[in-house]
């Protein structure tokens, strides 16, 4: 094995791909539903919790493949203040990745309300209940939505920039392995 | 600057200026969809859109802003006892709280306005919520009222019955025409108003029946489905009459002295459906002589202030069901959950400015 790699581990790119998938999807339904009291509410919040915690689950796989895979370089052209921005805007979509459905959880169960994942699945609360917790967590679960929305379409541009107007294999990386 | 830096790959062609452009403008393209979906979703770019907090304002601007209180049905108290299921409903119904043991039951009596401060004989409506808690850890929440059908029977014709209701500006007073134009435009009020010609404020909370009003369904351990519609109906308690006095506040009182006597009883009905009676309309009557089943005994030991009795901070939202019990399609449920969320969110953020006794 050479020591840099080009392109993402198969398994790395087969999450980036599926969780950028449950991610815009997630971001659209929370924005749908919560502006919504037609029967769109109901259906779009009972896929919401699942969904979430689906993501939950698939961020700490991947922060465990992201630390134990190798990942390819950024090119050695890459102007400074562009490095930092990558690296930045990679931990902020990590963190609010981790941090969104875990402030979903705790505003639910800050409200007394039982965290249903369905009919019958049941998870349990993770915070007393507190109607002023609860308000926070809720206005600061709307605030982070944004950022990440904001965040995702960020790293989308940057993607794009790095594949249309660099051309600099920084997209490639992604898109497909080293054989492609 | 560019050839100062080594060809790192096998060099690509250089783009044109115009290229480079076209590119970027391809960018600002992709991101402009989005973020045009994304606040169309959102409700931004569909100003036309029924939200929840277009509803919830709605009710804020016809009865003012009450930091920390609900945004309707403001004025009430909490009680809390238990309901003691006869078995009755179990072939209908696997939820737990069907079952011959005790659930312990966080309930609510209220005044149907968003003044926390409205006279209990301004209105003959009173509401009574629950919430059951199972001992396998699911709720039920629901809210019932003493009328027997909804003025309207979507979120849409209650959102202008709301608007024929506001006040205007220069006599604080809704507009005279506003509300008969309102009910002659939409027949659906026949029934409610029919009711409302002849009932009184009651004299006690203790004395009403209350009708849950909207559809649901039933879910047996063999996915049977079988509409519902629920009510409590007072066990011993005074029949109704007894005329209320003339005074703002006696609701309260008088369910206290009900209770230092002795716990109060009501008794849990369940109506049947049957093919071709509406679901998905709050505002239409079933016909008379449907299969009623007595699903248990609800029981009152206690009462509390509301503004720090403990059903303060449950949002009674009707959708927070057990395994057991589903919602119908009727529209006004998920109008109610989504409205009840917004006036939870605003209102849980105020419990420090909620006075610690309801103002004289």
């Amino acid at each position: 094995m050479s020591a840099a790699t080009s392109h993402f581990s198969p398994l790395a790119r087969l999450l980036h791909w599926l969780m950028a998938l449950m991610i815009i999807a997630m971001l659209f339904i929370g924005a749908g539903m919560a502006a919504s009291v037609s029967a769109r509410h109901e259906w779009l919040l009972n896929l919401h919790k699942p969904l979430g915690i689906a993501i939950l689950l698939l961020v700490l796989v991947r922060l465990f493949v992201r630390l134990t895979t190798r990942q390819p370089p950024l090119p050695a052209d890459l102007p400074g203040v562009q490095v930092l921005a990558a690296k930045l805007s990679h931990v902020l979509l990590y963190a609010l990745m981790f941090i969104l459905p875990l402030v979903g959880w705790a505003m639910i169960s800050a409200a007394g309300d039982p965290v249903m994942l369905g009919s019958s699945l049941q998870l349990p609360g993770i915070l007393p209940a507190n109607p002023e917790v609860f308000a926070f967590l809720r206005k600061a679960h709307t605030y982070l939505a944004y950022l990440l929305f904001f965040t995702v379409l960020a790293h989308l541009a940057a993607a794009l920039f790095h594949g249309w107007v660099r051309r600099d294999g920084v997209l490639q990386s992604m898109m497909r392995g080293k054989e492609g | 600057m560019v050839d100062q830096l080594p060809p790192v790959r096998p060099a690509t062609p250089p783009l044109s200026p115009a290229s480079v452009l076209l590119r970027l403008a391809g960018i600002g393209g992709v991101v402009a969809v989005i973020l045009g979906g994304f606040y169309y979703v959102n409700g931004t770019l569909d100003p036309q859109r029924l939200s929840p907090g277009k509803l919830v304002n709605a009710l804020e601007h016809n009865n003012g802003v009450h930091p920390g209180y609900r945004r309707n049905h403001a004025k009430g108290l909490c009680v809390a006892g238990y309901f003691q299921g006869s078995g009755a409903a179990q072939a209908l119904s696997s939820a737990q709280v069907f079952g011959t043991e005790r659930t312990p039951v966080v309930g609510r009596f209220a005044l149907p306005s968003g003044n926390p401060y409205a006279p209990d004989s301004s209105v003959p409506i009173r509401s009574f919520a629950l919430r059951f808690t199972q001992a396998n850890g699911q709720q039920w929440r629901t809210g019932m009222n003493s009328m027997p059908v909804f003025p309207v029977g979507t979120p849409e014709a209650f959102y202008q019955m709301l608007q024929a209701g506001a006040p205007e500006a220069a006599t604080g007073k809704p507009a005279p025409g506003a509300m008969p134009a309102f009910f002659a435009a939409h027949p659906e009020t026949a029934a409610f108003l029919q009711w409302v010609k002849t009932a009184k404020p009651s004299a006690s909370y203790a004395t009403e029946r209350y009708n849950g009003i909207n559809a649901f369904y039933l879910v047996n351990a063999a996915g049977q489905r079988q509409a519902v519609r629920w009510g409590v109906v007072p066990l011993g308690q005074d029949a109704a009459g007894a005329a209320a006095p003339d005074a703002a506040d006696y609701l309260e009182q008088d369910l206290d002295k009900r209770l230092a006597a002795g716990p109060l009883k009501w008794q849990f009905n369940l109506t049947l459906a049957e093919a071709g009676d509406p679901t998905s309309d709050a505002s239409k009557a079933w016909p008379e002589g449907r299969k009623v089943v007595d699903a248990g005994t609800l029981v009152l030991v206690k009462a509390q202030a509301q503004n720090d009795g403990e059903c303060r901070d449950i949002n009674y939202d009707p959708l927070i069901l057990p395994s057991g019990i589903e919602g119908s399609d009727d529209p006004l449920l998920a109008a109610r959950s989504a409205a009840y969320a917004s006036s939870y969110v605003r209102r849980t953020g105020e419990v420090d400015q909620l006075p610690k006794e309801p103002q004289p």
